[in-house]
Formats: structure tokens, C-alpha cells, sequence
């Protein structure tokens, strides 16, 4: 049974992750219809920020705690603000134009800062501190849940109920939610649509910066690629939960974690990546809008 | 308060508006006749700043608003009941009236405005807690009405308001319009293609054909006009 425990607790970390990721996608095609190919990168220039954050903190003699908050608030603007000028670049000035354009202009950000990193950065894999610390109390369950699971599942619940609490009931929120089911009615009740989506591009991009610090510290290891991989599952969710839906990006995350980590724990660890595409393909089959897309017409 | 000067309005190659002027005075209704894709909706989205001109002048209350952004236009006072009404479909009912006084910061007007509009419209009241997306057609054109009122607009651009609406719903709009025009003082842009009903409430009308003012005059002399009572009043 400790088993199914470990395995059930990794696939909710994993899925945590890919949800905070996603969440991202789901919340900038719900406004502007675009699928941001970029916002994998911004979750490794997340990463590579608090690395670097760390670096120095660690050489100051910061303790672990404050190094993780310090470098999660530092990767957090960072990669926000990487969002916000990828926007401004590549995006607002194709808005209006044919669908293909601003998809064309996500793939080309998406290799620039890959290459930007490789070049700024390095090519290898490059090691990233632990930030997360042993939890004590945790330790007699210590055989299925690990502190870092148990940090990541943490995090990635609060900053859930935040993210809900921001967009149900805060005017941005209505207004995010207003601006995502009709523009033109949204500028006409005076909302700064420009400012709408920037902000969306903020808040997307500051909890792919989270999943980054996360993920760092419990991999261990990040190079310029890892937002590649990450990006494509992250999507992968997003879709499987119905794209444009907010909980569905967190279902489909969670879904696509659970899937990789009880099929590699019961099938072959071989195939991980093929059992989420298994399902990918599975869900487009049966429910073509995702597992919460009630249409097209579904968004925020 | 409100002038139009010449203006000239495109979408991509295809100019719909041509040397389009119109005036409309502090506390009037006015309306704005024509058929189908004669350009009435473009010349209400060219007032807002959603399909600015490429050339002329707006001016409302003294002040250029030509090349403002939408939500600057909005904030000075010039709100929109749009054609197909765009209710928030996923908003509630609620949300969709707190989403109508969006640029306003003062919670007890808005308070006060909110009892207003759910006194107009009782039904509303009923609704607000449903999805917009779930009321049927007259209510959501009472929800574009009272989202547009919760603005405290200066000057309401209502566009075709009566459109797929029952006749008694219809009275019941255009009289609701009339109060808000009586009561509020608010000046009012009435687009219609119910040229009757429109005719009846307002006090002057322009007539557009093929995105041209072809015609203005008071509402008297509209409704005795002899072309008008051909094309628009099918008498
Ligand atoms: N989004 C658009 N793109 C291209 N042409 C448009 C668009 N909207 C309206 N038009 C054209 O502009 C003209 C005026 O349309 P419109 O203002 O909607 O007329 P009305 O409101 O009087 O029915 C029509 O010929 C219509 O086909
Ligand atoms: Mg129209």
C-alpha cells in the first residue's frame, strides 16, 4: 500500500507542477485565443533566475528558508516581467492579424530565449541547490511522501486558492473574466483590455516561475531545455482539462501526473512520456474539448 | 454635446462611413434610421473608439475624443447598449451590472444605482444570481440597459434595442428609455430600425443609406415625410 501512496503523492507533485504551468496556457488563450508557445521558456528562466538568487544568498549565509522564499519572489518578477515584454514584443503588435501570425511569432520567442540561455547561460545541465528543506514531523511517512512532494503539493494548493480568490472575487478578476467573454463589450464597459491582458500574461508567467523553483529543487538539475519538455506536457494538460478553463488546467494536470507516475510505477518506466500522449489522445478522442471544455465557446 | 464632423470609418479596405456628421444637444434623444448594413453600428463604434475613422472629428462636450482609447471614451461619460446586447454570458447577472460601473470608485452610488436598476427591472433582481448566459432574450436587453445605466452615462448609444424582441417587451424598452431620457436627463443616441417606435420618442432623426447621412430633420417632419413613410414606416 506504501507503494500506491508514493506513487499516488509523486503523480500529485508532478501534476502540480504541470497544472501551475499550465495554468499559464489556459489563462492567455482564454483571452486572446493564442497558444504561447514561449511560456515554457518563461518557466525555465523562472528556474534559472532563483538559481542564480540562491547562488548569492548561499554565499551570504542566508539559511534555507529565506533563500527559497527570496529566490521563489525573485523568479516570480523575474519571469513575469519576461512575460509581460514577450507580450509587448511579440504578440500586441500582430493582434488583429490572421491566427497563424502571433503562432509563428510564439514558436520564434520560444527558440530565441532557449538559445538566449544556452548562449547566456550554458548548454549542460547545471545543478540547482536544494532549497527545500526536511520537514521534520513529515519523517514517519517518510516511506510515500517526501518533503519536497509534500512542499510542492503545499505551494501549489495555496497559490490555487489565491489564484480563484484574485479572479472570482476581485474587480481585476471580474474584469479578467469579462475581458475573456467578450472584448469589444469589456472596452465598452471601460475596461483597459491591453492592461487585461497583461496582466494575464503577469499572473501566468509568475506561477510558471513557482513551478520552476519547485521543480529545480527537486530535480535538482535544470539546463535551457527543461522548459521544452515541460511545456509540451503542461499544454498537454491544459488541453486534457479543456484549454481556456481554469480548473481544467488543474484536473488535466493532476490527471496527467497520476497518469505518468501509476504507469511508470505498475507498467514500465520506459514509456513515461508515451502514457501521457496515450491519454492526450484518448481524451481528444472521446471528449474533443477537453474534460471540463464544455465548447469552443468555453473560457475563463 | 456630442458632434460628429465629416467622418470617414473602414473596415480594412472597405470604407463604410462617408463624411458623417451628426449632433446630437444636451438632453435629447435622438435616433438614427437606416436599413441593414446602411452603418449605423459602425458609426456607434466609431463614436466609442472600437472602429475609430480614419479621418473627421468627434467631439463631445467640447473635448476631441477622436483616437481615444475605448475605456477613455467610456470614462468621460459615453456609454454603449450594444447591437446583440453582449451580456457576459458566464458573468452572473450581478457581475454583469458590477461589471457596468467598472470605472467608478464610489461603493454607495454604486449601491444606490444597483436598488435603481433592480427597481426598473424587478426581474433582474429575481436573476442575479443566474448566469447572464441563461436569461432570455428581453431579459438580457434589460441587463444591457441597467449594466449601461449602472455607468451613469451622460450620453447612452443604444443600438437597436427592440431587435428580436415581443411586441409588449418592445413598449415596455422604448417607454423605459423615454423615463431614463425624462428622469435622468440623459441624453440618448437611439439606433433603430423600428423606425415607429423610434419616431415617437425621439426629438430629431438622421436617416442613413449606404453609410451616407441622407437626411435630418425633426421627428414631425420625419414621421410626414413621404420617402420615410415608403421606406421606413411601410405605409
Ligand atoms: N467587422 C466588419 N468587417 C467588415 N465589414 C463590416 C464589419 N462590420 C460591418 N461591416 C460592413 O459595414 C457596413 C455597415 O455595417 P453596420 O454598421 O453593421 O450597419 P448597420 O448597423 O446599419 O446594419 C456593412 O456593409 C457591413 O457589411
Ligand atoms: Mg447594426
Amino acid at each position: 500500500m506504501d507503494y500506491f501512496f508514493e506513487l499516488f503523492f509523486s503523480g500529485l507533485s508532478k501534476g502540480s507542477i504541470y497544472a501551475l504551468i499550465a495554468l499559464g496556457y489556459t489563462m492567455v488563450y482564454g483571452i486572446i485565443e493564442l497558444i504561447n508557445f514561449a511560456h515554457g521558456e518563461i518557466y525555465m528562466i523562472g528556474a534559472f533566475t532563483a538559481l542564480i538568487i540562491s547562488g548569492i544568498l548561499t554565499i551570504l549565509g542566508f539559511n534555507k528558508i529565506s533563500i527559497l522564499i527570496l529566490a521563489t519572489i525573485g523568479a516570480v518578477i523575474y519571469s513575469s516581467a519576461y512575460g509581460f515584454t514577450v507580450e509587448k514584443i511579440a504578440y500586441k503588435p500582430l493582434r488583429g492579424s490572421s491566427r497563424l501570425s502571433p503562432l509563428i511569432s510564439a514558436i520564434g520567442m520560444s527558440i530565441f530565449l532557449q538559445n538566449y540561455v544556452l548562449l547566456a547561460q550554458t548548454p549542460n545541465f547545471v545543478s540547482f541547490p536544494e532549497l527545500i528543506p526536511e520537514i521534520k514531523w513529515l519523517e514517519p511517512y517518510s516511506s510515500f511522501l517526501g518533503s519536497t512532494d509534500f512542499v510542492i503539493i503545499v505551494t501549489t494548493a495555496i497559490v490555487l486558492v489565491l489564484l480563484t480568490i484574485l479572479i472570482k472575487f476581485t474587480k481585476i478578476g471580474k474584469a479578467m473574466r469579462a475581458t475573456a467573454q467578450n472584448q469589444v463589450m469589456a472596452a465598452l464597459v471601460g475596461v483597459n483590455v491591453d492592461k487585461i491582458i497583461s496582466v494575464t500574461f503577469i499572473i501566468g508567467s509568475g506561477l510558471a516561475a513557482i513551478g520552476g523553483v519547485l521543480i529545480g529543487s527537486h530535480v535538482g538539475q535544470i539546463n535551457f531545455y527543461i522548459g521544452f519538455i515541460a511545456g509540451i506536457k503542461a499544454f498537454t494538460a491544459a488541453v486534457l482539462g479543456g484549454i481556456g478553463s481554469i480548473p481544467g488546467a488543474v484536473l488535466g494536470g493532476l490527471v496527467l501526473g497520476w497518469t505518468e507516475s501509476f504507469g511508470t510505477g505498475y507498467i514500465s518506466s520506459d514509456y513515461e512520456d508515451v502514457f501521457a500522449f496515450c491519454l492526450l489522445v484518448l481524451i481528444l478522442i472521446f471528449r474533443p474539448a477537453g474534460i471540463l471544455g464544455e465548447s469552443t465557446q468555453q473560457k475563463v | 454635446m456630442l458632434k460628429l464632423e465629416k467622418i470617414n470609418t473602414f473596415y480594412g479596405p472597405i470604407q463604410a462611413l462617408f463624411d458623417v456628421s451628426i449632433e446630437v444637444n444636451q438632453g435629447e434623444i435622438i435616433t438614427l434610421l437606416g436599413a441593414n448594413g446602411a452603418g449605423k453600428t459602425t458609426t456607434l463604434m466609431s463614436i466609442c473608439g472600437v472602429v475609430p475613422p480614419l479621418s473627421g472629428k468627434i467631439i463631445f462636450e467640447g473635448k476631441e475624443i477622436t483616437g481615444l482609447s475605448t475605456d477613455k471614451i467610456v470614462s468621460m461619460g459615453i456609454v454603449q447598449v450594444p447591437e446583440g446586447r453582449l451580456i457576459f454570458p458566464r458573468l452572473t447577472v450581478l457581475e454583469n451590472l458590477e461589471m457596468g460601473a467598472y470605472l467608478r470608485r464610489d461603493k454607495k452610488g454604486i449601491k444606490k444605482d444597483l436598488e435603481y436598476v433592480f427597481n426598473i427591472f424587478p426581474i433582474l433582481a429575481e436573476r442575479k444570481n443566474q448566469k447572464g448566459g441563461t436569461l432570455s432574450g428581453g431579459e438580457q436587453q434589460m441587463l444591457a440597459i441597467a449594466r449601461a445605466l449602472m455607468a451613469r452615462p451622460k450620453l447612452l448609444l443604444m443600438d437597436e434595442p427592440s431587435l428580436g424582441l415581443a411586441p409588449l417587451i418592445i413598449q415596455q424598452i422604448f417607454d423605459i428609455i423615454k423615463m431614463i431620457n425624462k428622469e435622468n436627463k440623459t441624453t440618448i443616441f437611439l439606433v433603430e430600425q423600428n423606425a415607429h417606435q423610434a419616431l415617437k420618442i425621439a426629438h430629431r432623426g438622421y436617416v442613413m443609406e449606404n453609410g451616407r447621412i441622407v437626411m435630418q430633420d425633426s421627428t414631425e417632419n420625419l414621421l410626414n415625410n413621404e420617402d420615410i413613410k415608403k421606406a421606413y414606416l411601410g405605409l
